[in-house]
């Protein structure tokens, strides 16, 4: 079920245009969703009192309006360039994860881990290796729905979602009983040796003599740019990735052509939940240098929206994400600034996006391409 | 012997009132996917339901009013998904994710412009919370050795939601196997085309599918926050829209199947709460953490052992594109 819903996505709408130009497609279509979904969250913020506008400006001008909100933003948009890759993969296979939540909380064990056992040792080291353990956790956590799915035939949107709810049950025996700081009743472990801290953005660019604000922008945004061209060459430069997605294309076709869908569905779940599990670098690494209750708030669906706003391709997923950083950062702001406002405004903006620019995608596109034509059918007559 | 009894009782009890919403979302699921839409976003209809019948009934003092909103706020989102999934022909489980996150952002959104307690609903008195139904004769009759405690502890006093969801249970079982409205259900969910061709409107059976779901889950929601608890809080679903659609998946789209299905995650929870903090032998005590796990590690084990690989209704997910 899941699969023919996913394929439904891969496979019409995303990526062809047709006969209408090609910025129609890729631009046109989701700028119009996307327009759709923030004059129904304006009526929303009429609802509960405030301007829509106002409430707008205020948004934009704190997460792009100077430089220390743009650091914030892209600490953001790097969460979401991972998740939204990792949702990405998983749909070029035919597959709805829904599990990037669990996965990316999973991901910040193994960062954490990394973090707590490194004391003293230099930072590139520790960086390496919580790229390496926090993949690791969340490839594992979500290779597992990935096997159940193509072993077993469970469904992968429920495996996974009970993976998320497993995970949160697993993280929180381990910070109340296990690894909490000693002496502490909050569930959280001990701070990381600072040595061992991944350089914030400023700190980095300050080697080569450049000084920009303070903001929690660390070197994972980088990493998660080379995860963006790593994916664009994986998926359509290689043959694991062509494998991949021709599994997602029509899984009986790649039957009689050689290729082994359950290899391939468990790969393409491997290497969705190491992305998501990225995650934890930017946060527990980069950022709050402790694992620490429910670091993720979010980041595993936000990266649905993320793939479906970018068509699953890397380009449109940096853009999505960054749309996204705006929001979380101009949100949390509005939040402090209107007492009506809480931050969980933001989710209702992310669901309409989805709503508009996954589920309600063929909303416009009739009429859209309809003009086109009809333009292009006149240029060719006059 | 009469306190084993009494255990047995009270978990059965604890069991009936934590599956009834459940089963009416895994009911309301039920028609939707037996007609061909599939829906995961019960989640976000049933937290709408919740939300919207506590409010109402915080503010008008009725909980029958609640109950009004809470049917017409889940249906009004069933329009949606029905809009997204039949007339536009978009992705169904993308369409139900997006449900999800609009409510479980849209509610607290509310509650904390309208109510200012943090996204919650204030507490609900007594008579703004929907009754329990009240039997004749539970003293007479408690003397009468197991019938006695069995009327007294588990048929009496049963919230009056309850009683209408074993109603909907037989409804649901005579609509699919007996009536028309329910062969034509099965059928378009199977081949759309044949029922096309027979001069029914597939978009029409449909979108009456995804209004009965809306219904339902719009009762479930109001179940959860008028009648089992007393006021909406945040997240308070807390999974059980997935729950009821694997209870459905395990119980192979069937209504009895599902059922009990229902029953056995239901179970499982209340035994999870009864072993919290109880030593059992051999391994002892067992964190709280991993007994809450309990009802999701079922669903992932029954999901991949018993059902194997899980039929659905033939044209489930799929939207249905008129030969031209």
């Amino acid at each position: 079920m899941a699969q023919d819903a996913a394929q439904g996505v891969t496979g019409r709408g995303f990526g062809r245009p047709g006969e209408v130009p090609g910025w129609v497609g890729y631009a046109l279509l989701p700028l119009l969703n996307l327009l759709a979904a923030l004059v129904l969250s304006g009526l929303v913020i009429l609802v509960i009192g405030e301007n829509p506008l106002d409430v707008l400006a205020l948004l934009v001008t704190e997460a792009v309006g100077y430089p220390e909100a743009i650091g914030y933003t892209l600490y953001y948009t790097t969460s979401y360039i991972f998740t939204g890759l990792a949702v990405a993969i998983a749909f070029h296979c035919g597959l709805f994860n829904i599990g990037g939540e669990g996965q990316a909380y999973l991901g910040g064990l193994g960062a954490g881990l990394v973090g707590l056992a490194l004391t003293g040792w230099p930072w590139p080291v520790a960086a390496l290796g919580a790229v390496a353990l926090s993949a690791l956790f969340g490839a594992v956590w979500a290779a597992i729905p990935g096997w159940l799915q193509a072993k077993r035939g469970s469904h992968i949107v429920i495996t996974t979602i009970m993976f998320n709810f497993i995970a949160a049950a697993i993280m929180t025996y381990l910070l109340v009983d296990v690894l909490i700081r000693p002496g502490s009743q909050s569930p959280e472990t001990r701070e990381f040796d600072p040595g061992v801290w991944l350089p914030t953005m400023d700190r980095a660019v300050g080697w080569i003599g450049v000084a920009i604000p303070v903001s929690p922008l660390n070197l994972s945004f980088l990493w998660a740019l080379a995860c963006c061209a790593l994916f664009y060459l994986f998926l359509w430069r290689t043959r694991w990735g062509y494998e991949i997605r021709t599994v997602g294309r029509n899984e009986r076709a790649a039957v009689y052509a050689g290729i082994s869908p359950a290899r391939n569905i468990i790969l393409a779940m491997a290497i969705s939940g190491a992305l998501a599990g990225f995650v934890g670098v930017n946060e527990i690494m980069g950022v709050q240098h402790r694992i620490l209750l429910n670091f993720t708030g979010g980041v595993g669906f936000v990266g649905i929206a993320v793939a479906l706003m970018g068509r699953n391709h890397p380009v449109g997923i940096i853009l999505a994400a960054l749309l996204f950083g705006v929001l979380a950062q101009g949100g949390g702001q509005v939040s402090f600034e209107y007492p009506t406002v809480n931050r969980e405004l933001v989710m209702v903006i992310q669901g309409l996006v989805i709503l508009f620019a996954g589920a309600l995608e063929n909303l416009f596109k009739p009429r859209v391409e309809a003009l086109f034509r009809r333009r292009r059918g006149g240029a060719a007559h006059g | 012997m009469d306190d084993a009894l009494l255990v047995v009782l009270l978990l059965a009890d604890a069991t009936i009132r934590v599956a009834t919403p459940l089963v009416l979302a895994a009911f309301a699921a039920l028609y939707s996917e037996r007609a061909g839409v599939v829906d995961i976003g019960l989640e976000g209809k049933m937290l709408a339901g919740a939300f919207f019948a506590a409010a109402v009934a915080s503010y008008t003092g009725s909980p029958w009013l609640g109950l009004g909103a809470a049917v017409a706020a889940s249906v009004a989102l069933a329009l949606v998904h029905g809009f997204a999934c039949i007339t536009h022909k978009g992705n169904q489980v993308v369409s139900g994710m997006a449900i999800n996150i609009l409510v479980a952002g849209l509610a607290p959104t509310l509650a904390y412009a309208w109510f200012r307690q943090g996204g919650q609903t204030p507490l609900l008195p007594g008579e703004a919370r929907l009754p329990q139904i009240h039997l004749p004769g539970v003293e007479a009759l408690s003397g009468i050795p197991v019938f006695g405690p069995v009327y007294r502890e588990l048929i009496d006093d049963a919230n009056v939601l309850i009683w209408l969801t074993v109603l909907l249970v037989v409804a649901t079982h005579w609509v699919f196997t007996r009536s028309r409205f329910g062969l034509r259900l099965r059928a378009v969910g199977e081949n759309p085309s044949a029922v096309d061709t027979a001069g029914l409107s597939v978009t029409r059976l449909r979108y009456q599918a995804v209004i009965i779901t809306g219904v339902l889950t719009g009762i479930a929601g109001a179940y959860l926050s008028t009648a089992h608890g007393a006021g909406f809080v945040r997240d308070m679903t807390a999974g059980k829209g997935y729950l009821a659609l694997a209870a459905l998946i395990f119980g192979k789209w069937r209504p009895w199947p599902t059922l009990f299905a229902c029953l056995l995650f239901a179970f499982t929870d209340a035994v999870q709460v009864r072993l919290q903090g109880v030593p059992l032998p051999v391994v002892g005590v067992i964190p709280v953490q991993f007994i809450q796990m309990l009802p999701y590690v079922l669903t992932v084990l029954l999901l991949a052992g018993f059902v194997g690989r899980a039929v659905a209704p033939k044209a489930s997910g799929v939207p249905y594109v008129k030969e031209r």
